[in-house]
């Protein structure tokens, strides 16, 4: 029997199982889908959010302040791409300057280091491209952003580093109470466990209700449509930039990413299918047509991909962390800031598990984790020095983000690795530049077969049934 | 390696054409890079035939067009690098390249010559809605994938975008024995050869819906299915859809230079082409870089690109030789339904006997007459039945009527009622 | 006499012509629409023999491409490019591989030969 099922292998069921692997225990993280990292913690606005805009009071705000002051070290700890550039609120109007100032005093509130209002000429100081409307702005100082997959991965590999397991394309089909533990019923048969953690997103409310009848949760799917913009759109703004919510309604967001892009969006529509994450022509117009409100001169033409990510809505609109029956425990309703909460979540959910069941601190634990080598990030000495040790390093695959053969070759034996296209993407960018993938596809199927010992036509694009190749040359006549 | 005084980013057609034809005009120490595993370029994938009638007059495939030049290539031996990224290029020309056997190294030529080529613009760019299953390529990499490594993308498919490749890759598909169920193109008229409408659609009865986006791609894992519906000014008419059944969708909607390097490196690009402004000797704002092929301005023809890389050779050549010309430039204006040119700006003095003007329309005009002015004076005139945006126009000027109005202070390009 | 009308459109350049062909009794009796002679050459070629170059991919072994391009050495008829395509079927040359190189001989029938157009060396 294991100690511990962590169902979902998004950000937070993978803090989780890091932070649990201090302990001496058997851990197991359960996904439907084919990797780490496939459900709303892959298509998010990738911020850190400094924390003033959750209620005071809620757990939700307690976590993301918390999550968000660990995030610096935890980056160098873990070695993933953060960078804290700051965000800002932008009044439009002054008959919404009210509505700033109560969210200034609700982060002070809730313990947020460095808020300030700045005037006009210190906002177009610091954002020249921003909105002629401006009138003033919440500047927080502690806002950053951050790679949602780089994070996820950090957690993941780090835990698999210290002992936990990962199974994947495993679908929890039902969960009993058995003597001393759990029986996880799933597609690929069943699994006995002292506990479960319910990490499994906007599929979180099934599971509960499975478990709890009496106090049914009920996780609405709320999708958000985005663009993300070329290199090229980078330095058009320096820091988060929010909208208030006010005369001209609730905008969208635009940001620089921790790897140079512009992102813009999202929009909040709620969907009936938690797994709808199709970008619609409405929800992609209303973005263009909100992000000019705090932001002008968008470069929009320099979109190289739109994308939709699906938010777990919770009615309470707040975090759901608690042992709800005896060696069940939720984590669910993570909704944002549930990307800047993750540090704290984790932390939270292990400290739950461990007093439940009584785990004992691991010795051998090593928080340390390394992440995939950049090459770009070396000097011309250093990075000829690591081509004539790995020659696979002098060989782009990738030419838009300049992703080498070493780099994929990393990617797909780490642990968890990557097995598909969208693995290898989203673990060292190969795929991700202007040309999406249409230049180095063919090249990156040959390397994951190659290397995985499969056929070039069992590559899929994201597992399941999403295969690249569906026959060969004239195999219909 | 350390000598070198040309370096040419780029072993396709133009690089090829580029490096012979400046070894042929007296370059000693010259290098190709090429970032693929063989010297062509998309040659090597585009399979089909129609290249070269105009250079070699026959009608060749891409890899036997290529094939030629690589020879001559060969024949003057001009050496190469294969495998090989270049990284990065200084405004001072400093390559910085990479490949296995040699690792991480630094060029210092006298003369660049760039010769990327260009490459597709994807799904994003579109802004298509949907889900982004597999099952979305662009017709190049399909193309790849059949013509070079023998595997079907799809089986049945819907293409969008009736440029060539489009056109090209409805045919490819069909004979290894996919169904290709209708080619819709955005525009009301097609970016792609008549030719190649009637050979590559309709001698297999594939619909072509001028007028026509797809508004939605279903399919979580693999596409499913897609929907197009009838434009309108620009947008998507309701109550127009219609669905269609298909496991691929394939995109063939415009080439890109590919100017990475030449921005990094600080040469001024035209907003219209996404191309280096470059005056009547390829040479861009940098003195001693110059451009020419896909990553200059998307041609239709490859037969152009290797003329035009052909001069860019010899240009760099005559630099290498007498270094940097101080001659006044006048720059050349588009007018009419004329989008851009290339050259952008010239130099009269520099012309020599004559220059070659290319340029697209940005419309499809009847009956009209190709007018070039220097100043007020029409130095040139042509009728043209038709011209389209998918057809490139070339015009030649002579120098010596460049230069018979050394006051003129710009050169017109224009359309006129024929 | 029976007379038939056949549409076509013209491939000799980007004006794209719409040809009307005027058939009686199998053979043809006018060719409209065209504005230059090559129209009508086309026309007439087009509704009596149309013929096709077909380029294809053949397998190949042992070289450092999976497939090698390959194309019939002359035209052939057009309705026959189905069939030629399905002789390719199970055709697999061993490298290297040679452009010229015949790869198959008289494809389904035709007379005409399917060569190789690309170099396909040994793979290392």
């Amino acid at each position: 029997m294991l100690d511990v099922l962590i169902i979902g292998a998004g950000v937070s069921g993978c803090a989780a199982a890091r932070e649990l692997s201090r302990c001496k225990a058997d851990i197991l993280v359960l996904d439907k889908e084919e990797d780490v990292c496939c459900g709303t913690s892959k298509a998010n606005s990738a911020i850190v959010h400094a924390g003033y805009d959750a209620v005071h009071g809620s757990l939700m705000a307690k976590l993301n302040v918390e999550g968000s002051r660990r995030m610096p070290a935890l980056a160098k700890e873990l070695d993933f791409a953060y960078d804290q550039c700051g965000s800002l609120v932008v009044c439009l109007s002054e008959q919404d300057r009210p509505g700033l100032e109560k969210l200034y005093e609700n982060g002070v509130a809730n313990g947020v280091e460095g808020l300030r209002i700045i005037e006009r000429d210190e906002l177009a100081k610091m954002e020249p491209n921003v909105s002629d409307d401006a009138v003033a702005a919440l500047w927080a100082p502690t806002g950053g952003i951050v790679c949602p997959f780089g994070l996820t991965y950090a957690f993941a590999e780090n835990a698999a580093k210290n002992g936990v397991k990962f199974q994947f394309d495993t679908t929890v089909t039902g969960v009993a109470p058995i003597e001393g533990g759990w029986r996880v019923e799933t597609n690929k048969g069943s699994i006995e466990t002292r506990l479960v953690v319910n990490a499994a997103g906007v599929h979180a409310d099934e599971l509960h209700n499975a478990v709890d009848t009496a106090h049914p949760m009920q996780i609405i799917a709320r999708r958000g449509d985005y663009f993300l913009l070329d290199h090229a759109a980078a330095g058009h703004v320096h820091h988060t930039i929010f909208q208030l919510p006010g005369k001209y309604g609730k905008g969208v967001l635009v940001t620089p990413t921790v790897h140079g892009n512009l992102l813009v969006g999202p929009t909040a529509i709620d969907v009936d299918d938690k797994e709808a994450t199709a970008t619609t022509a409405a929800g992609l117009a209303e973005v263009r047509e909100k992000s000019g409100l705090a932001v002008k001169d968008l470069p929009m033409r320099q979109t190289i991909t739109s994308f939709a990510g699906l938010r777990a809505h919770e009615p309470r609109h707040d975090f759901f962390i608690g042992e709800i029956a005896p060696g069940f425990v939720d984590c669910a309703a993570i909704e944002s800031p549930g990307l800047s909460s993750a540090p704290a979540v984790g932390a939270m959910v292990a400290d739950i598990v461990k007093n439940s069941l009584h785990l004992e601190a691991d010795p051998a634990f090593d928080p340390t984790r390394k992440g995939i080598l950049d090459p770009k990030t070396l000097s011309f000495e250093e990075r000829a020095a690591l081509i004539k040790e790995k020659p696979a390093y002098g060989q782009i695959i990738c030419r838009c983000e300049s992703v080498t053969e070493g780099e994929i070759i990393d990617a797909i034996h780490r642990v968890p690795g990557a097995r598909s296209l969208d693995g290898v993407k989203r673990r060292t960018r190969a795929g991700m530049g202007r040309c999406q993938a249409g230049f180095c596809s063919p090249r990156v199927m040959e390397i994951l077969a190659r290397e995985l010992g499969v056929d070039q036509s069992e590559i899929t694009k994201s597992g399941g049934k999403s295969k690249i190749i569906v026959g060969t040359n004239k195999d219909a006549f | 390696m350390n000598n070198v005084d040309l370096v040419i980013i780029g072993g396709g057609p133009a690089g090829l054409a580029a490096a012979v034809s400046a070894r042929k005009a007296g370059v000693e120490n010259l290098l190709i890079l090429e970032r693929d595993s063989e010297l062509g370029g998309i040659l090597n994938q585009c399979i089909h035939n129609g290249f070269g009638l105009h250079t070699f007059k026959e009608e060749l495939t891409g890899p036997e067009y290529a094939a030629r030049f690589i020879a001559q290539a060969q024949e003057l031996h001009i050496p190469y690098k294969l495998n090989t990224m270049v990284l990065d290029l200084a405004a001072d020309k400093t390559v910085t390249a990479m490949n296995k056997e040699d690792g991480l190294f630094q060029l210092h030529p006298k003369a660049v010559i760039l010769a990327m080529g260009c490459r597709e613009r994807p799904r994003g760019a579109l802004n298509i809605p949907g889900y982004r299953p597999a099952g979305i390529y662009t017709a190049g990499t399909a193309q790849r994938l059949v013509n070079m490594e023998g595997y079907l993308p799809g089986r049945k498919v819907v293409i969008l975008g009736s440029g060539d490749i489009g056109l090209i890759m409805a045919r490819r598909m069909t004979l290894e024995g996919a169904q290709v169920q209708v080619v819709a193109e955005l525009m009301p008229y097609s970016g792609g050869l008549k030719r190649n409408i009637v050979q590559c659609l309709d001698d297999f009865g594939i619909p072509l819906k001028l007028s026509h986006t797809v508004v939605d791609i279903q399919g979580k894992e693999r596409v499913e299915g897609i929907t197009l519906a009838r434009v309108e000014n620009g947008k998507p008419v309701p109550g127009t859809e219609e669905h269609y059944d298909c496991d691929t969708l394939l995109l063939s909607c415009g080439l890109l230079p590919e100017n990475e390097l030449s921005r990094a490196a600080g040469v001024a690009l035209s907003p219209i082409t996404s191309g280096p402004l470059v005056n009547e000797s390829l040479e861009t704002s940098i003195p001693g870089v110059f451009a020419a092929g896909n990553v200059l301005h998307v041609h239709d023809l490859v037969d152009y690109v290797s003329e035009e890389a052909g001069a860019a050779g010899a240009q760099a050549a005559a630099y290498l030789q007498n270094g940097e010309q101080d001659a006044p430039a006048i720059p050349v204006k588009c007018e009419n339904g004329v989008r851009y040119t290339v050259p952008a700006t010239v130099r009269p003095a520099c012309a020599g006997d004559t220059i070659t003007v290319r340029f697209r329309v940005g419309g499809v005009f009847k009956n009209k007459k190709i007018a070039v002015y220097l100043g007020d004076t029409c130095i040139f005139s042509r009728k043209r039945p038709v011209l389209a945006p998918g057809e490139m126009e070339t015009v030649r000027l002579k120098g010596a009527d460049l230069r018979a109005h050394p006051d003129a202070s710009c050169l017109t390009v224009t359309l006129e009622e024929a | 006499m029976e007379t038939k009308k056949i549409e076509l459109t013209c491939i000799g350049c980007p004006i794209g012509c719409p040809l009307t062909v005027t058939m009686e009794n199998g053979a043809v009796a006018s060719v409209t629409g065209n504005t230059c002679p090559r129209g009508d050459a086309y026309a007439r070629k087009e509704v009596t023999a149309p013929t096709r170059i077909v380029t294809s991919t053949v397998r190949v072994s042992g070289g450092t491409l999976a497939m090698v391009s390959c194309k019939t050495r002359s035209d052939i008829p057009k309705g026959q490019i189905f069939d030629v395509v399905r002789a390719l079927k199970d055709v697999e040359v061993s490298a290297p591989v040679a452009i010229g190189q015949v790869l198959a001989e008289n494809a389904a029938g035709t007379g005409v030969d399917i060569i190789a157009t690309k170099n396909v060396p040994v793979h290392a």
